[in-house]
């Protein structure tokens, strides 16, 4: 499919401070993208100027091939054809139901309307509800409505943000998935803003790490999770450790569990400490395993432990295994790794991190 | 998005234009003391002061005993009548304390009801006995108080009943008494509303014209409206004003302190509602009847009944055309002055709404000031750049022109509909900006992320959800203005009557029964406010 969103050099600032630095990205129509990155690092804003209600002060916003924002230029929103839905919702609270979703449609002939309404409304899964008012409705079914209204008048882009940060966990996990279903049935593309990594991991086509108003990466959630390019990336999704190593040569590291050969950039400084990212997933544990360790500690997670394992130089690692045949603390487990992609950052300064289970 | 500086340039000069009286009055301090004003300090200034102060101390005992204890006893004690209470506490506030005053006077005079039935029970003659003379600073005290210490019922009550019943509870649990509990935790955390409360009723007390004057109390109100009228001294009047503006501003101040501090008293009610008020034994409950009933009957239902007996006697009068012109123009008055208010206030509100900047904010705080400065002083703020405004265009006439074009604006209705706007903008602005806060800005957002533009927005998202508060504001605007006594007296055009006016001037001429005419139209009008206050009030929660 067609390019249906690009940003290119996208800076916000409010005074002088500039909240969004040079971001660029690109998102196919029909794919859900996430930004992702921790509070205060920029992600609303850069929502709100793809949604018009922030000018841009360096760079441009193509929505659909046609130019909506550059320096100097900010089509209105109403005029965007994007829809939104608000952390808040932001249902209209002396409407009803029909009447919200109804809202972006006053163009539209009364049957046209009625007709698309019940459309919507079968869609989220909610058909009885059309005459009720926004107050007497759950926070679930105020979220499905909130999406409801902004899909209705067929917007070319649906942002979201924080659509699920009010709701309880698991009910969030559920809703994330409904609305992926209903963006892929009705063909929309879609940003979402959150700082929930699971919600980002499990229905996004892209994701974006921002920090600091930088965009640091802008990919798909297997290279996001597997070859994060930055540090910051690799230790803000997903758990996983930095275990030391030695550059051998520009390619080949070493490590307490042999040489691997990287697949990042290569370093310059040849011989120098680096540390390997090494996620719980890249090891494979049984008794066969050719590097032996001792489990200093475990997390039960229901269908696996997650074991932290301490090699005889120190090195300290996560690895899982079916919960079956649990392992005790002081145990002996063998390891197998299998990494795919090995990713070397220069040795940080700090304490290796360690994310304990 | 309009510009700001479209705003800017539309709010700044209406709010400068609405801050003249107080401006004017406030120039007035740094003009040297004229002879008057010296005569004034020598004589009757410290009476002025001292009555004033007599009258707000007596009055803040009066409302603090009724509006405490009434509060206390309807949020957290179980008796008879306790639902009833809750918001018929409020009624007393319909009342204006000048016709109270008026109602009283005929009722405990010499030839009225109460003393001929104790002559007549008793067989005493005139001069017999003793009997408390109602026109009097007392008098004056127990009528103010029994009208205003609504004031401090509602706002103690709502603060009583956002304490968290977790405080309450525990405070029982180890062993406190209601009485201890009342004194020891209620009263200290619900302390910052009940400064709140008072400082609103003393701004009441010192903007007090008719009342004061009726009873023949020299206050700072009378003192000013003598000093300009009795002795034509404008620039006195004008730095006795300035004088009774400080004292204000103290209440103010105190007002916004406690607000303030109010915060930091706040509990959270995160247990819900279920707090189980203390059952009273039989006698408990009498005594809390009667403690709520007092205000009541006293501050509502007697003088109301008084005034509907009055009335009843002469309704014939009703149909009068001079009364129906009164009615009229009282009308037009307050119907106009409600209109413009909610104009200026809803561009003010909606100015610092679309641009938060601080000149914004002190734009709409300045157009707000005028509600906590008295009618006389108003009046006086808004006579005196008036008529030098008509003076300089009149002698700039006949120099240029050779005719006289008169008084255009100082004596007409517009000084009048100035004044008002200028006194009672701030009841509008409140309620347009509490109307305002309920809508989200994400509401504005999702509609223009929907496709509609900013008028559609106006027209099908906020007209919808202030409707509510534009009503209230035009309600509140419309019955103070029907109630002002002392600005009208002052800024109406010469023989043009107003209710209140005409109540002011036959009760001048003890004619009560008379008065009553007029008065019954004004309480009337007043009860309609409060009737909705109390309904949304007791709607909310028990």
């Amino acid at each position: 499919m067609s390019v249906q969103l690009q940003l290119s050099e996208v800076s916000v600032a409010y005074g002088r401070n500039e909240v969004v630095k040079r971001v660029c990205f690109t998102l196919e129509g029909g794919d859900l993208g996430c930004l992702i990155g921790p509070s205060g690092c920029g992600k609303s804003t850069l929502l709100r100027a793809i949604a018009g209600f922030e000018p841009v002060t360096s760079g441009e916003i193509e929505l659909h091939g046609r130019q909506v924002s550059r320096v100097g230029y900010t089509q209105p929103p109403e005029r965007r054809r994007i829809g939104m839905v608000f952390q808040d919702f932001a249902l209209f609270p002396h409407l009803t139901v029909e009447d919200n979703i109804a809202f972006g449609l006053r163009r539209q002939r009364r049957e046209e309307r009625r007709q698309r309404v019940s459309e919507l409304l079968s869609l989220i899964g909610l058909p009885g509800i059309a005459r009720h008012y926004p107050h007497q409705l759950s926070g679930g079914q105020q979220q499905r409505v909130a999406l409801a209204r902004a899909l209705a008048p067929k917007p070319q882009l649906l942002l979201l943000d924080e659509p699920f940060s009010s709701l309880d966990a698991e009910l969030r996990e559920q809703l994330a998935s409904e609305v992926r279903e209903v963006l892929r049935r009705e063909g929309v593309t879609g940003l979402m803003v959150t700082h929930d990594q699971e919600e980002a991991l499990g229905v996004a086509e892209r994701i974006g790490v921002l920090y600091h108003g930088q965009l640091l990466q802008w990919d798909t959630p297997y290279a996001i999770y597997h070859a994060p390019q930055h540090r910051f990336v690799a230790d803000f999704i997903g758990r996983g450790v930095f275990a030391p190593g030695l550059l051998r040569n520009e390619r080949q590291v070493e490590t307490e569990l042999g040489c691997f050969t990287t697949s990042t950039p290569p370093l310059s400084h040849s011989g120098g400490a680096v540390d390997v990212l090494l996620r719980p997933d890249d090891l494979i544990p049984g008794e066969e395993g050719p590097f032996r360790g001792q489990v200093v500690a475990r997390r039960y997670c229901g269908a696996e432990y997650l074991y932290t394992v301490r090699l005889k130089g120190g090195t300290e690692l996560l690895c899982p295994a079916p919960s079956h045949f649990p392992y005790e603390v002081g145990d002996e487990i063998g390891l197998t790794p299998a990494l795919r992609e090995v990713v070397v950052f220069p040795r940080s300064t700090s304490e290796d991190t360690v994310k304990q289970p | 998005m309009s510009r700001p500086s479209l705003w800017i340039f539309t709010t700044v000069p209406i709010a400068l234009l609405l801050s003249l009286p107080l401006l004017t009055v406030v120039a007035f301090l740094l003009e040297p003391s004229a002879e008057v004003w010296s005569h004034l300090a020598d004589t009757v200034l410290k009476s002025y002061i001292a009555n004033s102060l007599w009258l707000m101390l007596g009055v803040a005992v009066g409302t603090l005993l009724m509006g405490v204890s009434s509060a206390w006893l309807t949020t957290m004690c179980n008796f008879p009548g306790r639902r009833f209470f809750a918001w018929a506490l409020l009624l007393p506030m319909a009342l204006p304390a000048y016709i109270i005053a008026y109602t009283y006077t005929g009722l405990l005079e010499v030839g009225g009801p109460v003393q001929s039935t104790l002559r007549s029970w008793f067989g005493w003659d005139y001069g017999d006995y003793w009997f408390p003379e109602i026109r009097s600073l007392g008098g004056a005290i127990v009528m103010l108080s029994l009208v205003l210490y609504p004031y401090v019922y509602l706002l103690t009550r709502a603060t009583f009943l956002e304490q968290s019943t977790a405080v309450l509870e525990v405070s029982r649990s180890l062993g406190h008494g209601p009485w201890s509990t009342f004194f020891r935790l209620a009263v200290p955390m619900a302390r910052p509303a009940i400064i709140a409360g008072l400082s609103l009723a003393l701004m009441e007390t010192l903007a007090d014209y008719g009342t004061v004057h009726y009873f023949g109390v020299s206050t700072f109100t009378t003192g000013i409206l003598r000093t300009w009228f009795g002795m034509g001294d404008v620039a006195a009047a004008a730095q006795l004003s300035a004088l009774l503006l400080s004292f204000v501003f103290i209440l103010i101040v105190l007002e916004r302190w406690s607000r303030r501090k109010a915060r930091y008293h706040h509990t959270d009610n995160k247990t819900g509602g279920g707090f189980a008020r203390y059952p009273l034994r039989r006698w408990e409950a009498v005594g809390a009847f009667l403690v709520c009933l007092l205000p009541l009957l006293f501050g509502f239902f007697i003088p109301l009944a008084q005034l509907g007996w009055w009335g009843w006697a002469q309704a014939d009068a009703f149909l009068e055309p001079d009364f129906l012109r009164l009615l009229r123009h009282s009308m037009q008055l307050a119907a106009i002055a409600a209109l413009l208010a909610l104009l200026i206030a809803l561009l003010l509100a909606y100015g610092k709404r679309l641009h938060p900047t601080p000149l914004m904010q002190a734009t709409v705080r300045t157009a707000g000031m005028g509600y906590a400065i008295p009618g006389t002083v108003i009046a006086v703020g808004v006579m005196i750049p008036f008529a030098a405004l008509d003076n300089t265009l009149d002698s700039w006439a006949r120099e240029t022109f050779g005719y006289s074009t008169g008084l255009l604006l100082s004596g007409t209705l517009v000084a009048l509909l100035f004044g008002y706007v200028a006194r009672f903008l701030a009841v509008s602005l409140n309620s347009v900006e509490s109307g305002l806060l309920k809508i989200k800005p994400t509401y504005d957002q999702a509609a223009r992320s929907l496709g509609a533009s900013q008028g559609f927005t106006l027209l099908r998202v906020h007209l919808p959800l202030l409707r509510g508060s534009l009503f209230t504001a035009l309600l509140l605007v419309f019955v103070d203005v029907l109630k002002e006594l002392p600005a009208t007296l002052v800024l109406r055009p010469f023989n043009y009557n107003t209710l209140a006016v005409r109540a002011y001037e036959l009760a001048s001429d003890e004619q009560l029964q008379a008065a009553a005419v007029p008065a019954v139209a004004i309480v009337i009008a007043g009860l309609i406010p409060i009737l909705i206050l109390s309904y949304s009030i007791t709607s909310k929660r028990t």
